[in-house]
């Protein structure tokens, strides 16, 4: 087992490696500077800023610098958070006057006095924030219509339940969120129509300090929106799976011997049939905290998709890196959660891979 | 002959039904679904609708009146009462004018032009790709499969959405203003002349066929071991005749059938880029867009944004049923697995 982890470790190392030389050159493929102006930059400042942020390396060799600033720890003299080139995200006091330090990724460019880790750690709780509802909002959906679909299977209610599941992933974001704000936001007044109920810094780095009803107003419709679709598939793998379950010998011996059948079903069943439901919720909450950018857009959410977009506009080399990079840490972990579960759940699994 | 036995004696006229064909059997199964034939009328409709665009819609979709910019016809005001007071009213557009006084009908009907060539090349595109490569893979197997899979897996680790926006900004910056002459300028002719969306089915199909890959893998890997493909090798039969001949026809029902379901998520992506200024240019209508340019006026011209709305939810219900329809009537196993 331990071989097995340690073995999907280190190729998720080598993926993000690949993740990030292809978006590294591609980035730099891209036609045009991030100090591009209107109005041209005299020749002399444009090389001064170029040489300050080592645009003026050959890109091999910025290329490593990168990786040696974000992947390689540092021991400095010099405290933490002193100057906008030398912003770690994980720094440790090990000594008088000594840190460690690891996880530079470096200035923005479009905003003077950012890093890119302010932006992970002020916008990206935000979209992590959005993820979370709306995972709820697709759990909270998704469980309790499969369920009754699959319990009254051929009935008026699974086609209704199926029916609101293709309902949801027919409808996407940039569907819903439009005409949710001028229903509840425009019309009935009952919501904000946009704006974003946290503001940093959060308790954790991601936990909204004031956890209020003021909190929920601006994050219901937004979390909705993006849930949806997610919750129809839920209730169709939640309904698939319990009908498969429901057909197997130890129910029909749980039912022969005389239990209950809110018993059979709650105990017995329902508990084997969340097993595969629950092992697509990793990549679903991957899937969903990476995909906020149309949602923060329409609902004007300072998440950090918002900010991907510009970024790319701008050449903002670091972020568009930082973000690409932060997004596919979080999608190969859910990955490897869920290849792990299935490893501890399947013992063939650990002897073919 | 007692009477038992005249009840037990063969009948032929009974027996002798005329035997149905699977596609025939599917078809059946497709018609006998409701929902799915709505789909499916509704997906002709708009087949129909997108052919004969010029006829239908009462204006062009580039036609600007500026003067009419925002007009909502009387009748608007009933649906949006939030409207009254400041909207101007003409009669002349059925849904109302836009930002720049274009008829916003005649702009969501040519808009189906763009959905629907979506909906038809995408899962060409992926389709053509995914098989060719998940088949190679799973045909030859050992090391050349373990490589392929790999870069797979490679693929499946980036960030779908942020890869096809950069993958977009590109394309779009790279092809801005190329020299006359060569490989690229001709490149970005084509592009203009389909309205931008040569770089959409690009995008779909970089992105779209490792799902399509990874299916037909394993189709391929549960087919080649039958004792059918051992008998055409060994009669002779070369690798690609096997592929065609032998292995394709029996592995193509599963495929077609994903693909199907995947045209939904073709449809929405376009929606999906052309909102965030990365698809179609403009004055291309297309329905994403046109969202896009009425989220910002929500408040106070809500019919802008909502009926480009209802149109893509139309569309994206349409094909849902359809595919859900036709993977039902395909492998009635499958009944609500997905």
């Amino acid at each position: 087992m331990t071989r097995y982890i340690v073995r999907r470790f280190l190729w998720m190392l080598l993926v993000l490696f690949v993740v990030s030389l292809i978006t590294f050159l591609l980035m730099h493929a891209v036609p045009g500077g991030p100090f591009d102006r209107e109005k041209a930059v005299p020749p002399e400042i444009l090389a001064n800023l170029n040489a300050k942020y080592h645009l003026d390396e050959p890109l091999p060799k910025q290329y490593l610098r990168y990786l040696w600033d974000v992947f390689i720890p540092h021991i400095s003299h010099i405290p933490p958070g002193t100057s906008l080139t030398d912003d770690h995200l994980i720094n440790v006091k090990i000594g008088e006057k000594l840190w460690l330090k690891w996880m530079n990724f470096g200035p923005s460019y479009s905003s003077r006095s950012r890093t890119v880790n302010d932006y992970f750690r002020q916008q990206f709780p935000i979209s992590a924030q959005l993820g979370t509802l709306a995972l709820l909002v697709a759990v909270l959906i998704g469980i309790p219509l499969g369920i009754l679909a699959a319990l009254k299977q051929n009935t008026i209610w699974d086609y209704l339940g199926m029916g609101i599941a293709i309902f949801g992933v027919s409808v996407p974001v940039i569907v819903l969120g439009p005409i949710l704000i001028w229903i509840f936001g425009v019309t009935l007044k009952w919501l904000p129509p946009t704006g974003w109920g946290a503001k940093p810094p959060f308790i954790l780095g991601f936990i909204p300090s004031k956890l209020g009803p003021e909190f929920f107003k601006y994050a219901i419709m937004p979390s909705i929106a993006l849930g949806l679709g997610q919750s129809a598939l839920i209730a169709r793998l939640t309904r698939a799976s319990l009908l498969q379950v429901l057909r197997e010998d130890y129910i029909r011996t749980a039912r022969a011997k005389g239990l209950p059948e809110r018993a059979v079903i709650f105990v017995h069943a329902l508990k084997n049939s969340m097993i595969p439901v629950v092992t697509v919720l990793g990549p679903m909450f991957a899937a969903l905290v990476t995909g906020t950018f149309v949602t923060e857009t329409i609902f004007g959410i300072p998440g950090m998709g918002r900010y991907f977009v510009i970024s790319i506009t701008n050449r903002d080399y670091p972020l568009i890196m930082g973000t690409i990079l932060l997004y596919a840490v979080i999608l190969v972990l859910a990955n490897l959660m869920v290849d792990i579960t299935y490893a501890f759940l399947d013992p063939r699994i650990r002897l073919t891979d | 002959m007692s009477e038992q036995a005249a009840a037990l004696r063969v009948r032929p006229e009974v027996l002798a039904r005329p035997s149905r064909g699977f596609w025939e059997d599917a078809f059946l199964r497709l018609i006998r679904n409701r929902a799915a034939v709505v789909g499916g009328i509704i997906v002709i409709a708009l087949i129909f609708v997108a052919i004969f665009a010029p006829y239908i819609a009462p204006y062009t979709y580039y036609e600007q009146v500026l003067v009419d910019n925002n007009k909502v016809p009387a009748w608007m005001l009933w649906l949006f009462p939030s409207m009254k007071g400041y909207a101007r009213i003409s009669d002349r557009y059925p849904l109302g004018a836009d930002y720049v006084g274009r008829d916003i009908l005649s702009r969501i009907i040519y808009g189906t032009r763009i959905s629907l060539t979506v909906a038809f090349i995408g899962p060409i595109i992926s389709l053509v790709i995914g098989t060719i490569y998940g088949s190679i893979s799973g045909y030859f197997g050992g090391r050349v499969d373990n490589i392929m899979m790999r870069a797979v897996d490679v693929l499946y680790a980036f960030p779908g959405l942020l890869f096809i926006i950069l993958l977009m900004a590109f394309f779009r910056s790279t092809l801005a203003h190329p020299a006359p002459g060569t490989f690229v300028y001709a490149v970005s002719q084509l592009d203009a002349k389909v309205g931008g969306m040569l770089f959409i089915f690009i995008g779909i199909g970089l992105t779209a066929w490792e799902t399509m890959a990874r299916l037909t893998r394993g189709q391929v890997l549960s087919v080649k071991e039958k004792e059918f493909i051992e008998a055409a090798r060994a009669i002779g039969a070369g690798h690609l005749r096997i592929m065609f001949r032998h292995i394709f026809p029996n592995i193509i029902g599963p495929l077609v059938v994903a693909e199907t379901l995947a045209i939904p998520s073709y449809i929405s992506l376009e929606a999906f880029l052309s909102f965030i200024g990365l698809g179609v240019n403009p004055p291309t209508p297309s329905w994403g867009l046109m969202i896009s340019e009425g989220a910002g006026v929500i408040r106070t011209y809500p019919n802008q944004a909502i009926f480009p709305a209802l149109a893509l939810a139309i569309t994206m219900f349409a094909f849902n049923f359809l595919g859900d329809g036709l993977r039902d009537a395909l492998d009635p196993r499958l009944r609500g697995t997905r």
